[in-house]
């Protein structure tokens, strides 16, 4: 049973890691493009398109790890061998 | 984590088929594909109304975007961008309608579309290049080639991946929200979370496409 507490720990560790840094990242990327639009506003459309791109490349580490918690919490390939553990 | 009553699944259950929510639902958004399309070009005039003026602005937005994105020679890969653009809007917009499944909320899909754009990418870039098309993976210098090989190889194995994972765990991601919210408090709370999927889905759209632009357009390109 504690191999079932550890796996929704590790789950919701690893996400709220990925997410600390993700959140860095997409902050710094948004800041340069206020900073970006704010200096030309001409720029706003291409600005906006290029920081779209980023962000999704930022975001897809985030993503890993949700799907990674996902795999834990939902399809983890080790469940039937620690059952048939647990039942001996 | 899905919906808990899609109607398609209830149907293919009565008809005792075996298919999965995934592919019932690809067909529907496929049948809503064909329909649109067909009802906007039945009876087409010079000044659009109607169905044919939404698809006519929808289908010069992407052009837009392609001849913005890849330049002139762009215009040849137009059907496949738009195609990817308005099948995986559609499915990602499936998803906010009770009893609807997304089907790009399953792994499956995304692979599917992610491999379409890694096989064009490099059939595209050997047709353009021939033999010479090996020169995008050397780098630089000559002397590099051996450990940017290995790179680039690596690099190029990880965009499918990337590309399919990215449009998965967002649709799957907003799903599994969207159920938690709705068994925590099932009045208003998930509202929020519904206007941010929508906001989700043109992006994810966005970036699908955009990428896959930037990928055929630089395997288009000149090595450098």
């Amino acid at each position: 049973m504690e191999f079932f507490a550890w796996c929704v720990m590790a789950a919701g560790i690893g996400m709220g890691l990925g997410a600390i840094g993700t959140g860095i990242g997409q902050g710094h990327a948004i800041q340069g493009a206020c900073e970006g639009v704010a200096r030309n506003p001409g720029a706003s459309g291409k600005i906006l398109t290029t920081m779209m791109i980023g962000l999704a490349m930022v975001e897809s580490l985030a993503i890993y790890v949700f799907v990674v918690a996902m795999i834990i919490l939902f399809a983890n390939p080790f469940t039937d061998q620690v059952l048939e553990l647990l039942a001996k | 984590m899905t919906h808990p009553f899609l109607f398609l699944q209830w149907i293919t259950e009565q008809l005792h088929l075996r298919v999965g929510e995934h592919v019932t639902y690809t067909w529907l958004v496929m049948a809503i594909l064909i329909v649109v399309s067909f009802l906007a070009s039945r009876s087409l005039t010079l000044v659009p109304s109607g169905v044919q003026n939404l698809m006519e602005a929808v289908v010069g937005g992407i052009e837009g975007l392609i001849e913005e994105t890849m330049g002139e020679e762009g215009k040849a890969y137009f059907p496949l961008i738009a195609t990817f653009a308005l099948f995986i809007l559609v499915c990602n917009l499936l998803g906010l309608i009770p009893g609807f499944y997304p089907p790009t909320a399953n792994l499956n899909t995304n692979i599917a579309l992610a491999l379409t754009v890694f096989v064009l990418t490099h059939v595209v870039g050997i047709k353009k290049h021939g033999f010479g098309y090996i020169k995008h993976f050397m780098g630089p210098i000559l002397w590099l080639a051996p450990l940017m090989l290995i790179i680039e190889l690596i690099s190029h194995l990880a965009r499918p991946l990337s590309l399919s994972l990215r449009l998965f765990g967002n649709m799957y991601g907003h799903e599994v929200v969207l159920m938690i919210f709705l068994a925590l408090v099932p009045l208003f709370l998930p509202i929020p979370m519904m206007l941010m999927g929508v906001l989700i889905a043109f992006i994810q759209t966005f970036v699908f496409t955009l990428l896959a632009m930037i990928y055929i357009a630089g395997a288009l390109e000149e090595a450098h």
